[in-house]
């Protein structure tokens, strides 16, 4: 049950961009093709997996510590660390796939540098914090909380595409009917909630 | 006990900025990859709006092939021409150097052909296209409803009656007209070239003939009076571009196309707009 909502949950019925509103800005920025969606919901996968993992170690082991006897709690430098460890992580990782893997690199090097501070990260590792999950619950959370955000990306960069050849009123062309129709792709996977 | 826990915080904070920021230190020397100098001045030079008009996923990409030489500064549409002619300049890349191409909508289907049906769907090239192969009887002409006008950046190509015309003055061949097209009608030769087969169907001529007056019916008399600088493929004639053939204005008048397909691009745009006046009366 508990991993039901770690994988299931975290995909479905709490999905990062159309239930919890995170991450909108890649959400509608990099949504304009599918090969484009493909790579941004690789990275932010990868980024949100290797984030998770190590946000949870920080907070679980170096922000909560005793020192003779007496329990010193640091968690509201939570966000503070949270960020500079994600924002290192991701030029480490930049850096590491640019010498290993040139063809990961190209597929996915564009958009690390946009993820260094994507809020949806920052909400992963901050959700894993506030309910007190152990590092390998909160990787597999991360994990599947990335997938989410990539099935968020690539079905409404789907839509978009065919959106282009629709004809909206003047008024609603290019982002507002984006917007709406982001709208209605969040209703249907309202009907997720209760799911688990 | 205030203090301490401040004390602590600001250790963290410090010890964890201090790693971290010697980890990358060591990393970037440990993975650190030779790069194009050129690659960083392109992109300091570029907008850095990470649009994607280029057709790459951001200007660090396109600044990457810029300085592979595999696209023009023109192919940013968001630069400005001196924003474009800045970027050549640290380059080193110009209009010599790279050949300048130009569009041309291989079609007179203005002039003589036939529509099987009305479509009255989406206003759009590609929607149409979709439907039963084409409002048109023809499957590789021009549908007229201006995909490509939309996607020229330039305002290079004007809808002339049923049929795309493109204006050379405007036009830099930056080929986003001819990615948009359905039907790969749209053809980017060199700007210098002033003559081409205005036809894009391989059908064979007769039955081209029976619903397209204006299409090639590969008849080889520009090849035959020619030579190399025609080339038949399947039954429609094409000017050799890739051999850098360059047709001459006297060799025209010799073969004079007894259909009309070949013209200058003055001659096409003067017959679209003559068609449409004489429409009009």
């Amino acid at each position: 049950m508990k991993y039901l909502e770690l994988t299931v949950g975290a995909v479905l019925v709490n999905n990062f961009v159309l239930t919890r509103f995170l991450g909108i800005c890649p959400f509608l920025g990099v949504s304009k093709r599918l090969d484009t969606a493909l790579g941004m919901g690789g990275a932010v996968t990868v980024v949100m997996a290797l984030a998770s993992c190590i946000t949870s170690v920080i907070s679980n082991y170096l922000l909560v510590f005793t020192v003779n006897d007496r329990v010193i709690d640091l968690g509201f430098l939570r966000v503070l660390t949270f960020i500079l460890v994600i924002a290192a992580l991701v030029q480490l990782l930049e850096v590491m796939l640019q010498k290993v893997s040139p063809v990961l690199y190209r597929a996915l090097g564009i958009y690390l540098p946009l993820i260094t501070t994507n809020c949806a990260v920052l909400g992963a590792a901050t959700i894993n914090a506030e309910s007190g999950r152990s590092v390998w619950e909160a990787t597999v959370f991360g994990t599947f909380s990335g997938i989410g955000f990539a099935l968020a990306l690539v079905l409404f960069s789907s839509i978009r595409e065919k959106l282009e050849l629709a004809a909206p009123p003047k008024a609603f062309e290019g982002t507002p009917i984006a917007l709406v129709t982001a709208g209605i792709l969040a209703m249907a996977f309202a009907g997720f909630a209760g799911l688990c | 006990m205030d203090n301490t826990i401040l004390l602590y915080a600001a250790l963290l904070m410090g010890i964890l900025g201090i790693v971290l920021g010697v980890i990358i230190a060591v990393f970037v020397k440990l993975f650190s990859v030779k790069s194009d100098p050129r690659v960083d001045l392109a992109l300091e030079l570029l907008p850095g709006a990470n649009c994607g008009g280029c057709g790459k996923a951001g200007c660090a990409d396109f600044a990457k092939v810029l300085a592979a030489g595999e696209v023009q500064p023109a192919n940013c549409p968001v630069s400005s021409s001196e924003q474009i002619a800045a970027i050549s300049l640290a380059l080193g890349i110009d209009a010599g150097e790279v050949e300048r191409m130009q569009a041309v909508v291989c079609c007179r289907s203005d002039i003589g052909e036939v529509r099987k049906m009305n479509y009255n769907g989406v206003q759009d090239c590609v929607a149409a296209n979709m439907v039963a192969g084409g409002p048109d009887e023809c499957r590789y002409g021009c549908l007229g409803l201006g995909t490509c006008a939309r996607k020229c950046p330039f305002g290079a190509i004007e809808i002339i009656g049923q049929v795309a015309v493109v204006h050379r003055e405007l036009c830099v061949g930056c080929g986003k007209c001819a990615a948009a097209c359905p039907r790969g009608v749209i053809k980017l030769v060199p700007a210098d070239s002033e003559y081409h087969i205005y036809c894009n169907s391989p059908e064979k001529g007769a039955n081209k003939r029976h619903f397209c007056k204006a299409g090639c019916i590969g008849c080889r008399k520009c090849e035959k009076l020619c030579g190399s600088k025609f080339k038949l493929s399947g039954f429609l004639s094409q000017v050799n571009y890739a051999d850098g053939a360059v047709v001459s204005g006297e060799e025209v008048r010799s073969i004079h196309c007894p259909v009309g397909c070949l013209l200058s691009v003055e001659e096409r745009l003067e017959a679209a707009y003559n068609k449409v006046k004489g429409n009009k009366k």
